[in-house]
């Protein structure tokens, strides 16, 4: 199963690379959602995949699952969720005042160089 | 007084300096900052006896004690003939400046501060002992004669001069620190006098040949050798006092002195006679040769330093090859030496005294352009006469000290018959030859420059000013140099004794022990079979010849394409440095983020890559693999489906649900990994995501408006590839460290002792709020900074400003 996922994982990366490499302020406010998710996933598989049971103490069970790589995920949910909500803003706020959402054309001009 | 207290004695009186110019404005700054060099005059005379019985003085100041740096001041012959110069013709310099510079229309304040800077930068430089304070003073010389030519700084000539003097000389700076740091670390110490000792063990070592050629190159910048004299003409722009002091007298021998100092280290090595031999003779017969081409007085004298100064430096080399004879040859070569030194001394006094001519000439007519001058002669008979003694000494006639040393000179370079060069005969005849035809033309030139501005015809109307003589005071200086230059040539063996043997002594420390162990006798004539004097005849007949001839031949130096000229050369280098430093970062600092995305991801795929080839990385390891299960292929379907279609489609609002979709199918990975507390959060935390989405990017336009066409093509595939590779690294990366798990996880400890330590059931909250708290308190502020970010950037809004421009987006 851990090798299905780093493929897949290494799937999520490319496309969320292929988005962050877009002009459209949307679509790379996109990428960065898939990169988290992939980033995620990746701390979950490479604790490893096995055990059998959820990180929570029951009567009778021995072999629980790694509960450290859990505890990282769900900060870098809550920090990915912060700065996703920041950036998304931004982004409204940049097309609000420049008034596109190309980044080719949020390159500044002679003046401000 | 103490020796480094002598040298630091200018700097300190600079400080005053200003201060003096601001409060005391009725009497000449000048004058005080001429104290100075007269005290240190005074107090580097009391040494002559004892040195001249071979006593030598050292004083240490403790700079830097743990990295054993030290300002080390080390008075031997050498250094107090050259600490002799520096104080004495400062002295003559600051007189003459007093009536040079107009006390209430220049800025003496700044101008003296220079001066006196540079003063203690030069006694630094040739009483070091410790090669780092060694470098310390020579690059203060830089910055200080960087001042000083800039001096006129409102002059566009001044500025370009002052920046070029830099440049060349600061380059040589660093080359010599480099060569001295190799030193430093083959002697395992930085003091030269050890260094000498230890001379013959360092000859053999690797770096030896690299130290040396970098040390001689930042003596070749400083003396203004070729190819790096290009400098010194263009430091012509500086205050006359200035081009007497510093770019005829003093810092251009900081070169020669270096040379001097090091050959006990150096010479060893044949490399070193042949470098400073053939340099020095190919700068003396290159600046002899372009000197008749000038048409400033300055220029021609700036010309004539250089191939003065390459004359000196042959002589080093040729002294230097006592190192490689036994018997009768040590004394034989050592004379070059000898002759060097006497004709450094000789140089200083005849060339400072005709700088000091030339400005003058430029002060009471106004312009410096031999064309416009002549028929001085009655009009100024003072200057004529000192400007007179002055070129015939440097053309090399008797009655002038520089006839001895001439003498001398080519005598030296006839001596190379006695050394087998290279094993072929007649090589040696090269050099003599090479030294008598930059003679004749160094005979032209003097008497070019004499005669062309004194004799010849009175031009009044081309002149600025009418012409007439210089005050008495500004006479005082070049009149006691040119005294100098007479007394010299009636009694040289007093100054050899005096001032020569001991500076020999310094330099040949294997052959002389003491300067009374010096044996040469300098006379003036050698008798009928001497070759020097036939040679000597030669040059005055044929440079005679030469001369009246002169508008003939000049034509010449048309022929050389003024690009073709190291000059061209150097504007060309910067400019090209300049340019192209400009092309190149403008080529990939594009401001578009994209390409910068692109160098990034494109860093991370080729390190990671190479990383992973080379290293033989990539292991797979199917044991201890959990099993596949139906669901999970399921899933797996799903969140591919649902990524593919956020790549493909053209809506905004099928991207974002199916981003939703994606962070749905994470969350069911979640549970089906035993993860529940990761499920809930990443389902109340998508579905705000794509609410917050959903809001934000109402007003915005469709996602793939701008991936139309041919071109994007072309866009999309590079991004693809790039994609793709960096999926790939993260894919295979993954795998290979999976696969070589090398320790225990140490979750044992948590699930252990989760509930006797901690008293909770739930081991990830545990985690969270106990064992690693920290975490979740910078994370709760990491949300708090993000919610008041945002609440700011809705609601304040700054006026925007007049005449800020729109990006347009069309």
């Amino acid at each position: 199963m851990e090798i299905l996922m780093s493929i897949l994982i290494g799937f999520l990366f490319m496309a969320a690379v292929y988005l962050i490499l877009s002009r459209s302020l949307l679509r790379i406010i996109i990428g960065t959602g898939l990169l988290s998710h992939g980033t995620h996933l990746l701390l979950l598989t490479m604790g490893g995949l096995g055990g059998e049971s959820a990180p929570v103490l029951a009567d009778g069970i021995t072999d629980y699952v790694d509960p450290l790589p859990q505890a990282l995920i769900l900060t870098a949910i809550v920090i990915s969720f912060g700065v996703t909500a920041f950036s998304l803003v931004l982004a409204y706020r940049a097309y609000k005042v420049v008034g596109t959402d190309n980044m080719d054309l949020m390159k500044g001009n002679e003046d401000n160089d | 007084m103490s020796l480094i207290f002598a040298i630091f004695l200018p700097i300190l009186v600079a400080i005053v300096i200003p201060f003096l110019f601001k409060k005391i404005s009725s009497i000449h700054t000048g004058w005080f900052v001429l104290i100075v060099p007269v005290v240190l005059v005074g107090h580097y005379v009391t040494y002559i006896s004892a040195i001249m019985d071979g006593t030598t003085y050292i004083d240490k100041f403790e700079w830097i004690p743990s990295l054993d740096i030290s300002v080390v001041s080390y008075i031997d012959g050498l250094s107090l003939l050259f600490s002799l110069l520096i104080t004495g013709i400062g002295a003559l310099v600051v007189l003459y400046s007093v009536f040079y510079l107009d006390k209430d229309r220049e800025k003496l304040g700044n101008f003296y501060v220079y001066l006196l800077l540079f003063m203690s930068a030069m006694l630094g430089v040739v009483q070091s002992d410790h090669l780092i304070s060694l470098y310390f003073f020579w690059e203060l010389t830089s910055i200080s004669s960087f001042l000083l030519i800039g001096y006129w700084y409102t002059k566009d000539r001044s500025r370009f001069g002052a920046l070029k003097s830099m440049m060349i000389t600061v380059f040589g700076g660093l080359m010599m620190l480099g060569g001295f740091v190799l030193l430093g670390i083959m002697g395992e110490t930085f003091s030269i006098r050890e260094l000498i000792e230890q001379a013959p063990t360092l000859v053999g070592q690797e770096f030896f040949i690299l130290a040396l050629v970098l040390v001689l190159i930042g003596a070749f910048t400083k003396s203004a050798q070729f190819p790096f004299y290009i400098w010194l003409p263009d430091a012509m722009e500086a205050p006359t006092p200035v081009s007497a002091y510093l770019h005829s007298a003093t810092m251009v021998k900081a070169g020669l002195y270096l040379v001097a100092r090091f050959t006990p280290i150096f010479a060893l090595s044949e490399v070193w006679v042949w470098l400073v031999t053939g340099v020095g003779l190919l700068t003396l017969l290159w600046g002899s040769f372009f000197a008749v081409k000038q048409t400033d007085l300055k220029a021609i004298l700036a010309f004539s330093t250089v191939s003065q100064l390459g004359l000196i430096m042959s002589l080093l080399g040729i002294g230097s090859i006592s190192y490689h004879v036994t018997g009768d040859l040590v004394t034989i070569f050592t004379f070059a030496s000898f002759a060097a030194i006497f004709h450094l001394m000789n140089h200083a006094t005849f060339k400072g005294s005709l700088f000091m001519i030339a400005g003058i000439v430029d002060h009471e007519t106004g312009t410096r352009d031999i064309r416009k001058l002549g028929g001085l002669m009655s009009l100024m008979p003072i200057s004529f006469t000192i400007a007179m003694i002055g070129s015939f000494s440097m053309a090399g006639i008797p009655l002038f000290n520089g006839f001895l040393s001439k003498e001398m000179f080519l005598d030296a370079t006839l001596s190379l018959q006695h050394f087998n060069v290279h094993s072929l005969e007649s090589w040696w005849m090269l050099f003599p030859i090479v030294a008598w035809i930059a003679s004749v033309f160094t005979f032209v030139y003097s008497l070019y420059f004499v005669l062309h501005t004194f004799r010849g015809k009175y031009k009044p109307d081309l002149l600025p000013k009418k012409a007439h003589e210089a005050p008495i005071g500004m006479l005082i200086s070049p009149a006691v140099l040119a005294v100098l230059v007479i007394i010299i040539f009636f009694v040289p063996n007093y100054f050899g004794n005096t001032f020569i043997k001991p500076a020999v002594a310094a330099i040949q420390p294997l052959a002389y022990k003491v300067p009374a162990d010096v044996g040469f006798h300098i006379k003036a004539w050698h008798g009928f079979d001497s070759i020097a004097l036939y040679m000597t005849l030669g040059v005055f007949l044929i440079g005679f010849l030469l001369y009246k001839s002169i508008a003939k031949w000049t034509p010449i130096y048309g022929m050389l394409p003024a690009r073709m000229s190291l000059n061209g050369f150097y504007d060309w280098l910067m400019n090209l440095s300049d340019k192209g430093a400009n092309r190149l970062s403008s080529s990939y600092m594009t401001g578009s983020i994209r390409s910068y995305l692109i160098y990034m991801f494109a860093a991370v795929i080729a390190l990671l890559a190479f990383t992973m080839w080379t290293k033989d990385a990539f292991v797979i390891n199917l044991t201890n693999l959990a099993p596949i299960q139906f669901f999970e292929i399921l899933i797996s379907v799903v969140l591919i489906i649902s990524t593919i279609t956020i790549l493909v489609t053209k809506s905004r609002l099928t991207a974002i649900i199916s981003l939703g979709a994606v962070g749905y199918t994470v969350a069911l990975f979640y549970i089906i990994f035993k993860a529940p507390d990761l499920a809930l959060t990443q389902l109340v935390i998508e579905t705000v995501s794509v609410a917050l989405f959903l809001g934000a990017f109402y007003h915005l336009p469709k996602m793939d408006k701008y991936e139309k066409g041919k071109e994007d093509r072309l866009f999309r595939l590079n991004n693809f590839l790039i994609a793709l590779g960096v999926g790939v690294m993260v894919s295979l990366i993954a795998i290979a460290s999976h696969s070589q798990k090398l320790v225990k996880s140490i979750s044992e400890y948590y699930k252990e002792t989760v509930y006797s330590e901690a008293g909770g059931g739930n081991i990830v909250n545990v985690i969270l709020v106990d064992y690693r708290g920290f975490d979740t308190l910078f994370e709760i502020s990491v949300l708090t900074i993000a919610s008041l970010g945002i609440i700011g950037m809705i609601t304040v809004r700054l006026a925007k400003k007049k005449g800020d421009r729109k990006v347009e987006n069309k």
